[in-house]
């Protein structure tokens, strides 16, 4: 059957709206102008100019603290979606469903409702004075963003792992017991690795948005805080350096590149449909 | 047990960490008083107030319109699109897949500027069509990615032996290929109307004058507080989801399961 024709509107569509976009920033970021095509020059400027050591602390600001970020879903999450596998499917579906129903909630609003919680005279600290402990500075500051990113992110590292998980071929497991392997042994030799291509997906699905987030850093961040994505807003909304803002979008996509080749080198099960998570 | 005990505690204290400020936000819509973090008494007034909110029912009103056209849409683009990336041969095929990937892997930040750009650099003023056109690009990826599979676990040969026993293409297409697949096409387009209902980054940057939707209004009001009329909308959201969801979920226990892994 000749159905690949009925691919074509999508096709010229991708080319519009994918191709043609991202070769405009691409020649952006390599030249200098005032917007007018015709009187633009090509430049390596864009670029020099983020060697700046402001802009290298902002990278390196937004790199750690997806990274930190990453780590710490991956720890909460991977005991949530072992808990979660080992229910009987009722009680499995509840669960999940728990997980997902926060993400159709507006994620600015939720994100907003952790200042009525964090705040100075926000619920932890009214418990921390009633207490009788000194109230603690939760906003506007690193952690406060990090535990964002936590927040935010955490059902999207659950997610892929636990539909790995519940994959895996329990038989597998009570051939280890049977030979006399260990729920320690178990878990190192059999388990945790059928279960890296969920971490994988976790991975790049938590550090992507992570690296590039600038909502979550401008409401529990306060508004003097940058990230690299806060950074691109500036140049596109506020100055209007449309070309250095592209040129941080190029190193931006850069960095996931990396980071997509340094993780999809752990992950051999590369055509699994684990890919959406 | 004492691990199961654990494992419990740990279950409560990771569901209270995700529901927390969702919980927050509720009590906070039936908060007599305007700022937040202040309990004043139980009221409905934000509830009522709601419906005489104007900026907040525009924003509703579009949020809710280029959910339902951009995930229409982009089904139908996407339907097509991932049959007939399915026939294509190999080299193609890779290539088109790997374009389709792009917006999926990109930041979504860089998937709204460069669309930004395009839409300036062609001079087409922002505003609906600029929002409508930027959703509908980046769900068609997701809606491709969830058909495929199902087009994988298709029998070749059925549309085939529809054809041999006189089916036009089209009615092969339309009798035997899309009922095989509809599952892969409703989940895509619950994708597309999720990701396009709570999407915030790619409005932000293709929105235009007078045409906003809650992610912008929220985030427009977040400098100057606020307002308790969008908890009472959330609430109201969050209830009418609930409920459809309890609907959906005693009516077919078990298929959700199979959905569930999806969404």
């Amino acid at each position: 059957m000749r159905t690949k024709r009925i691919a074509y509107p999508y096709i010229l569509w991708m080319i519009i709206f994918i191709v043609v976009p991202l070769g405009l920033i691409l020649l952006y970021s390599f030249t200098t102008g005032d917007g007018d095509i015709r009187n633009i020059q090509f430049t390596l400027d864009n670029f020099k100019k983020f060697l700046d050591p402001r802009y290298i602390d902002v990278l390196w600001r937004s790199i750690s603290l997806a990274l930190k970020s990453t780590v710490i879903t991956l720890v909460l999450g991977y005991p949530m979606a072992m808990i979660i596998s080992k229910e009987n499917i009722k009680k499995r579906n509840v669960m999940i469903l728990l997980f997902v129903i926060p993400m159709w909630m507006n994620f600015l609003l939720r994100t907003y409702a952790w200042l009525t919680l964090l705040g100075k005279n926000g619920f932890i600290n009214y418990i921390l004075t009633k207490l009788g402990l000194e109230p603690l500075n939760l906003i506007y500051n690193d952690g406060a963003v990090l535990l964002g990113m936590v927040y935010n992110f955490l059902p999207f590292m659950v997610l892929p792992i636990y539909s790995v998980l519940i994959k895996i071929d329990k038989s597998l497991i009570e051939a280890a017991e049977d030979l006399g392997a260990g729920k320690m042994k178990v878990f190192t030799k059999i388990i945790f690795p059928l279960s890296i291509p969920g971490i994988i997906t976790g991975i790049t699905m938590v550090f992507m948005p992570a690296v590039s987030t600038f909502v979550i850093s401008r409401l529990l961040g306060g508004g003097q805080y940058m990230l690299i994505g806060n950074l691109i807003e500036q140049q596109f909304l506020g100055t209007g350096d449309w070309h250095f803002g592209s040129a941080i979008s190029i190193i931006m996509m850069i960095i996931i590149l990396i980071t997509m080749a340094i993780t999809s080198k752990f992950d051999k099960d590369n055509e699994g449909g684990g890919r959406l998570w | 047990m004492v691990s199961k005990g654990i494992k419990k505690i740990y279950t409560f204290l990771i569901f209270l960490f995700l529901y927390a400020p969702i919980i927050v936000l509720i009590v906070f819509s039936f908060n007599n008083s305007k700022s937040r973090g202040v309990w004043n008494g139980f009221t409905l007034k934000w509830y009522v107030e709601l419906f005489k909110n104007e900026e907040i029912l525009m924003a509703l009103y579009y949020t809710l319109i280029i959910a339902i056209l951009s995930s229409v849409l982009s089904t139908i683009i996407g339907t097509f699109a991932a049959i007939g990336i399915y026939g294509m041969p190999g080299i193609s095929k890779k290539v088109v897949l790997n374009l389709n990937y792009l917006p999926v892997l990109n930041p979504d930040i860089v998937t709204a500027v460069s669309l930004m750009t395009l839409f300036r650099f062609i001079n087409v003023e922002f505003g609906f069509l600029t929002m409508l056109l930027s959703h509908i690009t980046f769900s068609i990826p997701y809606v491709i990615l969830s058909i495929l599979p199902k087009l994988k676990q298709m029998n070749k040969h059925l549309a085939e032996a529809a054809m041999d026993l006189g089916a036009t293409p089209f009615y092969a297409l339309r009798k035997v290929v899309i009922p095989e697949i509809m599952p892969g096409i409703i989940s895509g387009a619950l994708i597309a109307f999720t990701l396009s209902i709570d999407d915030f980054v790619i409005s932000f940057f293709n929105k235009g004058p007078g045409v906003t939707n809650l992610s912008i209004t929220i985030f427009s009001m977040a400098r100057r507080g606020i307002n308790p009329v969008i908890n009472a909308l959330s609430t109201l959201m969050f209830v009418s989801l609930l409920i459809l969801l309890l609907i959906i979920n005693s009516k077919s226990s078990n298929k959700i399961g199979e959905r569930g892994d999806i969404i």
